[in-house]
């Protein structure tokens, strides 16, 4: 499909090519990304809605599905309040630094054999990178707002995100010892074979840790402290509302999303079939059934959709962290175990030990 | 193309470097480091070293400006203190800064770092991996340096913890592992005493 774009467009200059087709490549990824983000609140709802034994939104078209676009309409239709006295550059400048790394991280995530926008060599650390550049639009909205509370949730968060982030960065340690390589794609196929295979099995500590630092990364139930709102009204984003709003939480969500989906790849396989090594091969490849059984797409997307719905669900399950008590799980718990898994990892890798390593 | 990228960045980069010691709010002080570390994380893979400009913006930028930009949020600067003396100090300021910069013309300038002497590198292909050729240089070539490196820094570490580590005595701190290990006999004692029957009242109201 590319080349035939590439030849319809073929009276343009090179160069214009080439830029049109990465921002198609963008667009085919972020419309889908920001359409998944919005049906994620909504989902958040329902979800919730039916563990606490409600229904959840139910009156805004069948079942409640067109609510999030009634949503969106309201934020978009909201008046922008900018509190006095508050520093106006920085405080737009906050949601903005909040949503652009976290649609930057995307450039990288690989959905499919070879379908990733950017294969870059290091694209774990790129991912890393960005995603650790986040806690700046929450800082900046934070000071900016010229709230006390705002300011609280601020500091809460850097302290919180930058602690996590040596537990998760660790963990992402183990993956790469485990796939020798930095590159998502090449740790996904360093995966296949069979479900034993999967890395889940041979980083467990580290999945979990993964997984959970990913709750704490993304300000997510039980550890929202950052908004707080029994002690500390929302938080950092206290003083916005309509758009510059629902912007921070188009970017939380979207993280929600991408850590979802980078615990499947590196952790589960990725797009690769659990059927695989299971099944006989000639039932993974070829017709229908071989579409349905064989790797795909699907297969992360469902692995992805899995691992939000635990969000959700862990979000209604558990009461919130007191702040202390999340910083010694970070630094006291957390940072040990993934060191000695570390070290048990290079051992099993040094080692040959199989089914994982030989 | 690459040039004009080279430009754009590098202008930024100098651009906010200078207005890092120049701006009156130390916050925005601490922001324009930030931008200026981002850049020259762009500009180090413009040169091919995605490895240490991503682990510039991880390491820089995701953790230690945090840090940086945390504490600079909370300090109560008066800066009319700090302006104090400015005039005095300034003929041996600017006497140290002219020095600096003669130095590092002198080091830097292009009798040693010309076009001439270094030219440009050549391109890599795209098999190319800098973060290999990082591990590959060093863990073997320079092994003892790194491993020097290592242990000044685990050091560091354990120095500004010792430093910094006091038991407090009169708060209350709870301990969640020995919370969670209390047993019911630890705080409830069960006490089994025959029943006694008091004579000399009348019963108790009934």
């Amino acid at each position: 499909m590319l080349e035939a774009i590439q030849s319809a467009l073929s009276f343009l200059p090179d160069g214009l090519v080439t830029l049109l087709i990465i921002l198609l490549k963008i667009f085919a990824l972020l419309l889908p990304l920001l359409g998944a983000v919005a049906y994620l609140t909504l989902a958040e709802r329902k979800v919730i809605g039916y563990i606490q034994i409600r229904i959840g939104p139910n009156r805004v078209g069948p079942r409640g599905l067109l609510q999030p676009i009634a949503d969106a309409v309201k934020l978009l239709f909201k008046e922008t309040i900018l509190p006095t006295n508050a520093n106006l550059f920085l405080f737009i400048l906050g949601p903005i630094l909040t949503i652009g790394p976290a649609m930057a991280a995307w450039a990288v995530v690989p959905f499919d054999d070879g379908l990733v926008i950017a294969d870059i060599d290091a694209s774990l650390l790129y991912i890393l990178a960005m995603t650790s550049l986040g806690v700046y639009g929450i800082i900046i909205a934070g000071w900016a707002s010229n709230s006390k509370y705002a300011f609280l949730g601020a500091l809460r968060s850097a302290a919180q995100i930058v602690s996590y982030e040596i537990a998760m960065g660790f963990a992402l340690v183990g993956v790469l010892l485990a796939a020798g390589s930095l590159n998502l794609g090449e740790i996904v196929t360093a995966q296949q074979g069979s479900v034993v295979q999967w890395f889940m099995w041979p980083l467990l500590p580290l999945f979990l840790i993964y997984f959970i630092s990913g709750l704490a990364e993304t300000n997510r139930a039980p550890f929202d402290v950052a908004e707080g709102e029994s002690e500390i009204v929302a938080g950092f984003h206290v003083e916005y509302s309509a758009m510059t709003f629902s912007v921070f939480f188009l970017a939380e969500y979207a993280n929600i999303i991408l850590i979802s989906l980078l615990t499947s790849a590196m952790f589960l396989g990725g797009w690769l079939s659990p059927f695989e090594g299971i099944l006989p091969e000639s039932m993974l490849t070829g017709g229908a059934l071989g579409l349905l059984l064989g790797s795909g797409i699907h297969w992360l997307l469902l692995k992805t959709a899995f691992f939000m719905f635990l969000f959700l669900w862990i979000r209604a399950t558990y009461p919130r962290y007191r702040y202390d008590q999340i910083m010694r799980l970070g630094w006291k718990v957390f940072i040990p175990i993934t060191i000695v898994w570390l070290l048990v990892v290079a051992a099993m890798v040094v080692g040959n030990v199989g089914p994982w390593f030989d | 193309m690459e040039q004009t990228i080279f430009y754009i960045f590098s202008t930024v980069l100098v651009l906010s470097a200078g207005a890092v010691i120049t701006v009156r709010n130390p916050v925005f002080a601490a922001l324009f480091l930030v931008l200026a570390f981002f850049t020259s994380a762009a500009i180090w893979i413009l040169l091919e070293a995605e490895f240490l400009a991503l682990t510039l913006v991880l390491v820089y930028v995701g953790a230690v400006m945090v840090l940086f930009l945390f504490v600079v949020m909370m300090l109560d600067i008066n800066l009319t203190v700090l302006r104090e003396g400015f005039a005095r100090y300034l003929p041996v300021g600017l006497l140290v800064a002219i020095i600096m910069v003669a130095q590092l013309a002198y080091i830097v300038g292009p009798a040693r770092f010309g076009l001439d002497k270094f030219p440009a590198p050549e391109p890599h292909g795209a098999d190319y991996s800098n973060t290999r050729e990082i591990g590959l240089v060093l863990y073997t070539e320079y092994l003892f340096a790194f491993e020097l490196a290592a242990v000044i820094l685990v050091v560091a570490i354990v120095a500004a913890i010792a430093l910094t580590l006091r038991k407090r005595v009169k708060t209350n701190f709870m301990k969640p592992e020995e919370q969670v290990l209390v047993k019911s006999k630890d705080r409830v004692r069960l006490v089994k005493m025959a029943a006694e029957k008091r004579d000399d009242q009348q019963a108790p109201n009934d």
